[in-house]
């Protein structure tokens, strides 16, 4: 769609503007996703030249070195230790020795299985003296993916060390020809706590996030590639092997399963829509209820604001997992809400809020509603804090010129909250893409998608694609690579609305800015 | 003041009075709503004339058989479980947090925005999809089922940096002239996190622990992962979960009420005191993004 300019904007009607502007959105689109593959491809062509580069500049401290640097480029640190930094160099001897010692033992083990995942799976070997089959474990698909991952890591680290210790030499040798002195080992050890402090500071948690994230996401990621599953889990039954983009087929493809089961594919698609109308109505929901609390709270003349507050603020401290199963016990059929609706005279037969399966849409709602019970509070405490920020002047010139109250909110706090908030809005969308507990402890899924259900898990109506993902982890078939597949497809659909709505707000301030 | 205006004065006033009653009701109602459950919960966990679910509120026979039963079950070492995972977490994600987030906010260096861009991109895949290999490495070390526990304070602690946002947020508003001054009389960027960020900063070290406290106090999803099937090894998130399963429910349900309330004072407790901190650093965190 054409851009307008500001006279040509001004001059349309209020549909041709909600219109243009929603139009102008929707073309915003295709537009960010080439902006983002166009900032992938520079980022590459960086890579690459920056690869280039090192390699030349490595070629030239060879030519150009001393015998001590050399040298270094078979011993590391060699040139450390001629040169007086004992530290630096017995540190990276360690190193390679470490290295040399982990290859030669484990690590050439691990590269040399990763293409298969293992080639002798267990067995029964008849063992004379007992006169019982006894099995032989051999081979482990999970050890062999997850140490293979971890080798090829620490064989990229090491590349980067020696790479650092060429490089240290070429400096050393140039401080040197200057005239002056290299650090010491002790000026080493006092820049962990000064110049390098951020290092320092990094490294447990650093540590951390590649052990316990990085890594697992990594291999969870290549699982998506193979069949393991509860019935191959690489070690007690059957290996595990490589299967290419099978995973994918079945997950995408429409074909239906045996026994007339639905697709994988369908099944996919209605969980996906109905995790993103949670998620849209989880969040909006929550955001302009908690704001209407927030404002009515803080009108000039309301008393006890503090006893108000305290009170919403209190539910978030109880633990939500107490909160949302007794709620949820609170709608079972034969729970509190049902005995008080028939007391009252108003049904006559228990409604049953999350096990009808003949009314998906009665348990998708009560589950939204119970939501804003539980979101209610947190959002009140967010928009508070703005809404005060909120120039009053603004209100005392609105007041002035006549503005109604709901023009100021229209036209001085929605905008205003929606400026300030907007990556907060972003956030909490995915995040509740991703709200396990809610739905977990609150329904579980229920009522059953019984189309979906006899191939893909268990599967029902108030399903996310998280929860799903989860029930297709637990049970006997435990398909890990379906789940990983899901994982992944969850990780897209984040990043495009991400990556869309990113591009679109507005507010993407300049952190410096706070300074 | 001629009368017109007095009366259109009048007229204000009356209807001002008349949304803020309006606004009181409805307060009212909505604080209502928001301590139901709860009062239910309190009630129901002294009801002793029937251990299942009814269709009412106001116990019959009235009594504190649920509390004493609790102990003939295995929710004393639950808690327990919970309690260490809280308390060690919170202390040690607390100091991950805070290395991270100040490493962030306070310096530049080469790889800092690539860096939070990693991390940005790295929160956008399901943290699920990790307890699956998780689980089974931790089995491998014999941290699952009855040894749930330092697992799970594993699994707790190990990606806590990628959760710096907010005290980031904290850390930026703290001006840098402080810092250079510092460097000018000599310190190390050491001393100066030391003697003179952190003291500045005992409201987002709080916040951080209170929250770092209350994730574990209440997680449910990767204990149950990895507690899975023991007994002793669950936290009480899991130990009441399946009290309510659907075999347990008629015998464990008025009990689930006063375990629930057991988990919930200690931290409401907690809160209360701690409720200004909080709030500071929720309202302040949400504005920075």
């Amino acid at each position: 769609m054409k851009q307008l300019s500001d006279l040509e904007f001004l001059k349309l009607s209020k549909g041709q503007k909600f219109g243009y502007k929603l139009g102008r959105f929707f073309t915003g689109i295709p537009r960010a996703i080439l902006n983002f593959f166009l900032k992938i491809w520079g980022f590459l062509k960086k890579c690459g030249v920056s690869i280039g580069r090192e390699c030349a500049d490595i070629v030239s401290t060879f030519i150009h070195g001393d015998w001590k640097t050399k040298t270094s480029f078979f011993i590391m640190g060699f040139g450390n230790l001629a040169r007086g930094q004992i530290l630096r160099g017995l540190l990276f001897l360690l190193f390679e020795i470490v290295f040399i010692g982990f290859m030669v033992i484990s690590g050439g083990y691990w590269l040399s299985m990763l293409p298969t995942l293992g080639k002798v799976g267990p067995s029964k070997e008849y063992n004379e003296l007992l006169d019982v089959y006894v099995t032989k474990y051999n081979d482990n698909s999970f050890q062999i993916l997850l140490y293979g991952v971890l080798t090829i890591f620490f064989i990229i680290a090491f590349i980067y060390t020696w790479r650092v210790n060429v490089k240290q030499n070429r400096i050393a040798e140039k401080i040197l020809a200057t005239g002056k002195k290299l650090k010491s080992g002790k000026e080493d050890l006092h820049s962990i706590v000064d110049d390098q402090f951020h290092k320092t500071l990094l490294a447990l948690p650093m540590t951390g996030i590649i052990m316990f994230t990085v890594l697992p996401i990594l291999f969870m990621i290549l699982v998506a590639f193979t069949n393991y599953d509860g019935t191959h889990n690489g070690y007690t039954n059957s290996l595990f092997t490589w299967v290419g983009l099978d995973n994918f087929n079945t997950m995408l493809s429409w074909s239906g399963g045996s026994g007339g089961a639905q697709s994988y594919a369908a099944t996919f698609g209605e969980v996906l829509i109905w995790t993103l109308i949670w998620a849209f109505f989880a969040t909006f929901t929550n955001y302009f209820l908690g704001m209407f609390v927030a404002m009515a709270i803080n009108k000039k003349g309301i008393r006890f604001k503090k006893g108000w507050r305290t009170i919403l603020v209190l539910t978030i401290a109880i633990p939500q997992f107490i909160s949302l199963l007794y709620v949820s016990k609170m709608f079972a059929k034969n729970g509190i809400i049902n005995g008080f609706l028939m007391d009252m005279g108003w049904i006559t037969q228990a409604i049953d809020f999350f096990g009808d399966p003949s009314k998906p849409w009665l348990a998708r709602i009560t589950v939204i509603l119970i939501n804003i019970w539980i979101g209610i509070p947190y959002l009140m405490l967010i928009t508070t804090g703005i809404l005060m920020n909120i120039p009053a002047d603004l209100y005392e010139s609105a007041k002035i010129d006549g503005a109604s109250g709901w023009q100021q909110y229209r036209k001085i706090t929605l905008p205003y909250m929606l400026f300030v908030t907007g990556p907060y809005l972003l956030t909490s969308f995915t995040g509740n893409m991703n709200n396990f507990n809610v739905i977990y402890l609150l329904t579980g899924g229920a009522p059953t998608n019984a189309a979906a259900s006899s191939a893909s898990g268990n599967v029902g109506y108030t399903d996310l694609l998280i929860t799903w993902l989860f029930k297709i982890t637990t049970g006997a078939e435990s398909k890990y690579y379906l789940a990983s597949v899901i994982g992944i497809l969850v990780f897209i659909v984040v990043a495009l609305i991400s990556l869309v709505v990113y591009n679109l707000l507005p507010s993407i301030k300049n952190e410096e800015d706070f300074r | 003041m001629s009368e017109t205006t007095a009366k259109r004065h009048m007229g204000l006033k009356t209807s001002r009075a008349i949304t803020n009653t309006t606004i009181h009701i409805v307060l009212i109602v909505i604080s209502i709503i928001w301590l139901i459950p709860f009062v239910c919960i309190v009630l129901q966990s002294f009801r002793v004339e029937n251990t299942g679910q009814v269709g009412y509120v106001i116990p019959k026979v009235w009594g504190t058989a649920n509390y004493s039963n609790l102990f003939q079950t295995d929710f004393p070492r639950w808690y327990t479980n919970t309690f260490i995972a809280a308390l060690v977490t919170a202390v040690l994600q607390t100091v991950i947090v805070l290395c991270m987030s100040y490493t962030l906010s306070r310096f530049r260096f080469k790889m800092r925005q690539p860096l939070m861009r990693f991390m940005l991109i790295l929160g956008m895949f399901p943290g699920m999809l990790s307890m699956i290999i998780l689980y089974r490495v931790l089995k491998d070390l014999g941290l699952t089922q009855e040894n749930a526990t330092p697992g799970l304070i594993l699994v707790y602690i190990a990606s806590s940096g990628m959760g710096y946002y907010v005290s980031k947020g904290f850390f930026d508003t703290i001006p840098m002239s402080l810092d250079e001054a510092a460097r000018i009389d000599g310190a190390t960027r050491a001393q100066i996190l030391y003697k003179i960020i952190l003291p500045l900063s005992k409201p987002i070290v709080i916040y951080t622990i209170l929250t770092a406290f209350m994730g574990p106090w209440g997680d449910f999803v990767f204990a149950r992962y990895i507690a899975f099937g023991a007994s002793a090894g669950k936290n009480v998130a899991v130990g009441l979960y399946d009290w309510l399963s659907r075999d347990q429910i008629s015998n464990n349900y008025t009990m689930f009420c006063s375990g629930g309330v057991l988990v919930a004072l200690p931290v409401t407790i907690l809160f209360m005191f701690l409720q200004k901190y909080y709030v500071e650093g929720v309202t302040g965190g949400a504005v920075k993004g």
